[in-house]
């Protein structure tokens, strides 16, 4: 499929900006104890998020997992009401009962994110199944990490999608490891996509710090999946530079090649994207510096936001299990 | 009226509820050719989208369940054998059950599970479980299990039209049982219990089958002049509490029957619900009759006598009334 216009390409970068300096923001709160629980961060990931995200319609699905802050960003949310869930607060997306590892942003087509690893997939080929039957022409696009590849519900998933060629885009962020785990070393095949082919479906490797070959490989597999041909596996293949979590478990324990660190942040998506905007001039260095500064103001003021909003009232903490409330009984 | 056995009734429930709104549909294994009863004609009326023959992949097709309800469908997924739901269990605790809170109320699973339950027919440990009580323990989902065809069919009516998810047990000592079931729609709200026979000297609770065990040992306990009031809780969760501890104030004894395992089980929560609640009512010690706390066998020979049954119930009740 075709390059994505400058406008797009321009909004692309934006919003791969818009992942690295919340990240980078949510890394400084968390080192201030500002956050409860653990946090898992995408720097490094940013352009395999993006092209992906951008490459569906706006009221299109999308499912992620424990490591999705960038993934509602880059399908247009807010960044507020993102850090103000992140941090506990009652205008959260979740309203405080979600955090980091559940921030779903539903207006913009996130159903959610679960941190059990594998358990996205399923949900997604249900999400997509659905939307099939109620004929509506949306597409869902389940992303997921090469840890989850190894769960049986990849497997359940990918079968299950492609006996009933439904609309949905697995997307498989391979980032080498599962916390500190190599994919190497618990799988025979170097590459995830190459499962594909036991469930008669197209996989394909992308270059996950290329936004625009991402792009271009979801736009297919999406219009595919509309054309009622099917599920496809992307594999990005990307990096993340931070270890798997913060906090202090990853400080003693060495199990990346600082080379191989090196070697992917020399293809950082972000100046690898602008390197490219400006040859193909789309932006000059003027236009760069001003996107630079609107998203750290962008940036700045949903932090004011998040920090300026309330806690929640403790009484929530007991509200909203059921949907349906039951007469008589307190717990609705 | 006419009579229906208990899977007819949840046939004509869902027939209904399919005919009604058009996001209702079926997903399961085996379930167009109507394998266990339930679906019988269905995928002819329906079509195979919406009676829709899973593979075998149980927390698979529970996810899929839940993503369509996520996105406004209205699934109905059939586990045929209790059992397997621990294949699903992560999908039905960590997603199903977590979605609504989790997020904020920013979506809900209006999804229905159905379980069979096949217990004392020579199946063995892995084909026998009696399991609802553990999903008592898992706030967010509401579990049934009705005890006659009319119930089986209002229940799982409400259960398609709640906006939660719904787990629905069917004791399979009941599918061949028939009763009156009218032809059109009505609901049984959840949270109620039912007083299936009134009495003043004991209060006994049972749970799917046992009511009917229940009901012909207070016959049996009638002619020796002893009068019992029978509690259908019919749904686990909500618990119908006001109702049995109404009847507890009444009657100053109780004793529940059930065929789950005895610890952390039905039994022994409405047993607690009482002793914290009604303690002052009582005259007698409360009392539980439920399945031991063992695998179950296979040999006939060995698993006679698992359950409670009439005779077991008679005897407690004896032995509370004359205490
Ligand atoms: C079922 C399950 N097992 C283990 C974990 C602990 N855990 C959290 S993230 C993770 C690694 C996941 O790796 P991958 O899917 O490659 O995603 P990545 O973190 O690399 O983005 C593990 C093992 C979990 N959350 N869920």
């Amino acid at each position: 499929m075709s390059t994505p216009d400058p406008a797009t390409q321009l909004e692309m970068y934006r919003r791969m900006l818009r992942i690295r300096r919340f990240d980078e923001t949510v890394k400084t709160l968390f080192d201030r104890g500002r956050i409860p629980g653990s946090v898992h961060l995408s720097i490094g990931q940013e352009a395999e998020v993006v092209g992906a995200c951008m490459a569906l319609a706006g009221d299109d699905y999308m499912v992620g997992n424990h490591r999705s802050h960038g993934h509602p960003i880059g399908k247009g949310a807010a960044m507020g009401p993102l850090l103000a869930e992140i941090l506990g607060k009652a205008t959260g997306v979740n309203g405080g009962k979600g955090g980091s590892m559940h921030l779903a942003d539903f207006s913009v087509g996130s159903l959610g994110e679960s941190s059990i690893v594998g358990s996205g997939l399923p949900v997604a080929v249900g999400a997509a199944l659905g939307a099939r039957m109620q004929g509506n022409g949306r597409v869902c696009l389940c992303f997921f990490g090469d840890g989850a590849s190894n769960e049986g519900y990849f497997h359940e998933a990918l079968n299950m999608a492609s006996a009933w060629q439904v609309p949905v885009v697995f997307l498989c962020e391979n980032n080498s490891y599962g916390v500190t785990t190599a994919f190497s070393r618990v799988s025979r095949v170097p590459d995830v996509a190459t499962r594909a082919v036991a469930y008669g479906i197209p996989g394909e490797i992308v270059d996950g710090q290329d936004a625009r070959v991402v792009y271009a490989a979801v736009q297919n597999a999406a219009q595919r999946a509309r054309d009622g041909a099917g599920p496809t596996l992307i594999e990005a293949k990307t990096y993340r530079y931070p270890h798997h979590s913060e906090g202090p478990l990853y400080n003693n324990i060495t199990y990346r090649d600082p080379a191989e660190l090196a070697a992917w942040q020399a293809r950082d998506p972000l100046p690898l994207f602008a390197g490219h905007l400006a040859e193909a001039g789309i932006a000059d260095a003027a236009l760069l510096a001003d996107i630079e500064q609107a998203i750290s103001a962008e940036v700045a003021s949903a932090l004011e936001f998040a920090e300026q909003s309330p806690w929640p009232d403790p009484a929530e903490a007991h509200r909203g299990l059921y949907r349906t409330p039951i007469a008589g009984f307190d717990h609705a | 009226m006419r009579e229906l056995t208990f899977l007819e009734a949840i046939r004509e429930a869902q027939e209904q509820e399919m005919a009604r709104d058009e996001r209702v549909f079926i997903l399961g294994e085996d379930v167009s050719f109507n394998v266990y009863g339930s679906t019988g004609g269905l995928a002819e009326r329906f079509g195979l989208d919406r009676v829709r023959d899973t593979p075998i992949s149980e927390s698979g097709f529970t996810g899929v369940a839940i993503g369509a309800a996520l996105v406004g469908m209205r699934p109905i997924v059939d586990f045929t054998i209790a059992s397997f739901m621990y294949l699903a269990m992560d999908q039905l605790v960590s997603i199903a059950a977590k979605t609504a809170y989790m997020y904020g109320g920013q979506a809900h699973v209006p999804a229905v599970f159905r379980a069979a339950l096949f217990y004392n027919g020579g199946l063995a440990a892995q084909h026998s479980d009696r399991n609802y009580a553990m999903f008592m323990q898992v706030p967010g989902l509401k579990i049934a299990v009705p005890s006659t065809p009319h119930d089986a069919k209002g229940l799982l009516k409400s259960a398609i039209r709640d906006d939660d998810p719904v787990l629905m047990f069917e004791d399979g000592a009941l599918w061949g049982s028939r009763g009156e079931v009218p032809e059109d729609d009505y609901l049984i709200p959840f949270g109620q219990a039912a007083v299936r026979r009134e009495g003043s000297d004991l209060t006994i609770v049972a749970i799917g089958s046992r009511v009917r065990e229940a009901l012909a040992a207070a016959d049996t306990l009638a002619k020796q002049g002893i009068s019992v009031e029978v509690i259908d809780p019919r749904t686990l969760v909500p618990l119908g509490r006001a109702t049995i501890l109404a009847s507890v104030a009444k009657t100053g004894r109780a004793l529940v029957v059930d065929v789950g395992h005895r610890s952390c089980g039905v039994a022994g929560e409405i047993l607690a619900t009482i002793a914290e609640d009604g303690f002052w009512s009582l005259r007698a010690p409360l009392k539980r009759l439920t399945a031991p706390d063992m695998q179950i066998p296979f040999s006939p020979a060995l698993e006679k006598g698992f359950y409670p049954d009439t005779a077991q119930i008679v005897d407690a009740a004896l032995a509370l009334v004359q205490d």
